[in-house]
């Protein structure tokens, strides 16, 4: 069955830093894995928050608003998608996963459309 | 349940509730269908006789029964065929008996640590020991509508979230292994002191940890922990009778009349730990275990070997640092130095959040000022502990302790 990986960080080293080029190398790394396992089937990173937009439409009426939903200490860095046997070998790939040491990983089952 | 049939059933609820789990593939159903035919045999046995291999039996009517719950919801079709796709070992067969690995595997999945310990605590109770739901909520002064939405969201995370029902590879199972032994462990805690409401003690919950404690040993035989764990369970279970006085009210270990502990589960305990040290794997529950012996064994408070409680203690804090065990050694380091060496090291620690919680801690410190005559500070303890969490014996106690000064050669709660 399919499990999606929220993976949640509290911040994102800036882009040509040594850190942000070591994120590269783990994250990297942990997508080979998955993939020569043979479960994964999607993973992105996502633009950082502050290009985010929140949507909510309230009496018909759309309201945007500048950034996440919520305010919150770890934010939603990136996402992977994976088929897996179970959920053990689902949560053995989000405990391999970096973010789950920087911050956390969701791990949600996908519902059969 | 105090039926001696309805108690015959629960013996049977485990092995088969794990089979027909293995054979749906749904804890639900598994679990509905076998207290459809649980409902069947309480009507039928009185006056039919009990069947010659009554869990076979069971599991048979139990298979029916899920079948005609399947075809009444009519929308689990493949079930249907799953169902009666296997071979139907059960229902014919008189020498038939369940497979272990379906009870491990039953016990594991509703001890999976994507679970919470409290959910994880509650399916247990209902789905491996066969408690009603209205027993579990009663075992834990919870509303049993409170209770029922646990089981239901667990049961719906099982399924959704693809928990499977099956006997993880040996690298996993230490790791699941020791979720299970510690909601057996935890059943048991709240069962020997409760953590709240009219008695003290709750013996369902203990009944119920002493036979999850075996089965557990019995379906791992090659872990030590396991068979620590029933050793810990036994060894202070033993001491259940003399735990409470006649009215009820909190009799400390010192004080208890050790002619009523249980000698039978005593010597079982003592047998269950010696092999499980043998295997040279100790772990926290064989160091707990042994504790308990040491207390259990001694013929007389006075002839309590506290120097060797100590130093478990000492050892166990090696292996999982946790401020009630540091408290404990405390406890031991004053039975054996003396009352200001004890106190120094509870001092030490009391001032952790966590554990300033811990009503025994404040206890253990009231008895230990007392016997330093430090009257005015042993009162101002009491009255911490009197305002946490405790049962109604616990803080009767501590009331006639307030009351009357009385002096004892120690406080040491009784504790597993």
């Amino acid at each position: 069955m399919k499990y999606m990986l929220l993976l949640r960080v509290p911040q994102r080293p800036a882009e040509g830093t040594p850190e942000w080029d070591q994120m590269g190398v783990e994250f990297g790394a942990a997508k080979q894995a998955m993939e020569s396992a043979g479960v994964l089937v999607d993973c992105a990173p996502l633009a950082w928050t502050d290009s985010a937009t929140t949507v909510r439409v309230r009496d018909g009426q759309t309201l945007l608003t500048d950034g996440p939903a919520a305010e919150i200490k770890e934010h939603l860095g990136g996402y992977t998608i994976l088929d897996c046997a179970d959920l053990d070998e689902a949560l053995k790939w989000a405990a391999a996963n970096p973010a789950a040491v920087t911050g956390s990983v969701e791990v949600r089952p996908i519902l059969a459309p | 349940m105090t039926d001696p049939l309805a108690q015959a059933l629960r013996s049977h609820w485990w092995p088969a509730v794990a089979t027909l789990t293995r054979l749906l593939g749904d804890l639900d159903l598994a679990e509905e269908a076998v207290q459809d035919a649980c409902a069947v045999a309480l009507a039928r046995w009185p006056a039919a006789g009990v069947p010659a291999n009554p869990l076979a039996w069971l599991v048979g009517t139990a298979r029916h029964k899920a079948t005609d719950r399947i075809r009444r919801e009519a929308v689990r079709a493949q079930k249907e065929a799953a169902a009666m796709a296997q071979p139907d070992r059960a229902a014919d067969q008189p020498h038939w008996a369940p497979a272990g690995d379906d009870e491990l595997g039953l016990i594991l999945l509703c001890c999976h640590p994507a679970l919470d310990i409290e959910v994880r605590v509650a399916l247990t109770l209902r789905c491996v020991c066969g408690l009603s739901t209205s027993e579990v909520a009663a075992a834990f002064l919870l509303a049993e509508a409170t209770v029922a939405q646990r089981l239901v969201r667990a049961k719906r995370k099982i399924r959704q979230a693809g928990i499977r029902f099956t006997v993880p590879p040996p690298d996993d199972l230490p790791a699941r292994l020791a979720a299970a032994l510690r909601v057996v462990y935890l059943v048991f805690t709240e069962g020997h002191t409760a953590s709240g409401g009219a008695r003290l003690v709750r013996d369902e919950l203990c009944d119920q940890a002493v036979r999850l404690a075996r089965g557990l040993a019995r379906l791992v035989p090659g872990e030590p922990e396991a068979a620590g764990l029933l050793a810990l369970v036994l060894l202070t279970d033993a001491r259940r009778p003399s735990r409470v006085d006649g009215r009820g009210r909190l009799v400390l270990l010192a004080d208890q009349d050790r002619s009523r502990w249980d000698q039978a589960r005593i010597a079982e305990g003592d047998r269950v730990l010696q092999a499980a040290l043998r295997a040279g794997r100790p772990g926290p529950y064989q160091i707990q275990a042994a504790i308990a012996a040491c207390h259990s064994t001694a013929a007389t408070a006075q002839e309590t070997d506290w120097p060797q409680i100590a130093g478990l203690y000492a050892e166990l804090l090696r292996y999982e640092w946790n401020p009630v065990h540091l408290a404990n050694r405390a406890v031991a380091v004053a039975m054996a130095e003396g009352p200001a060496a004890g106190l120094s090291l509870l001092d030490s620690v009391a001032a952790q959040p966590q554990l300033s919680r811990w009503p025994q801690l404040h206890i253990a410190r009231a008895d230990l000022l007392t016997r330093l005559d430090r009257p005015a500070e042993a009162r101002a303890a009491y009255r911490a502990a009197l305002e946490l969490n405790l049962s109604e014996p616990e803080r009767e106690f501590l009331e006639r302790r307030l009351g009357a000064r009385v002096d004892t050669p120690s406080a040491q709660p009784d504790q597993p």
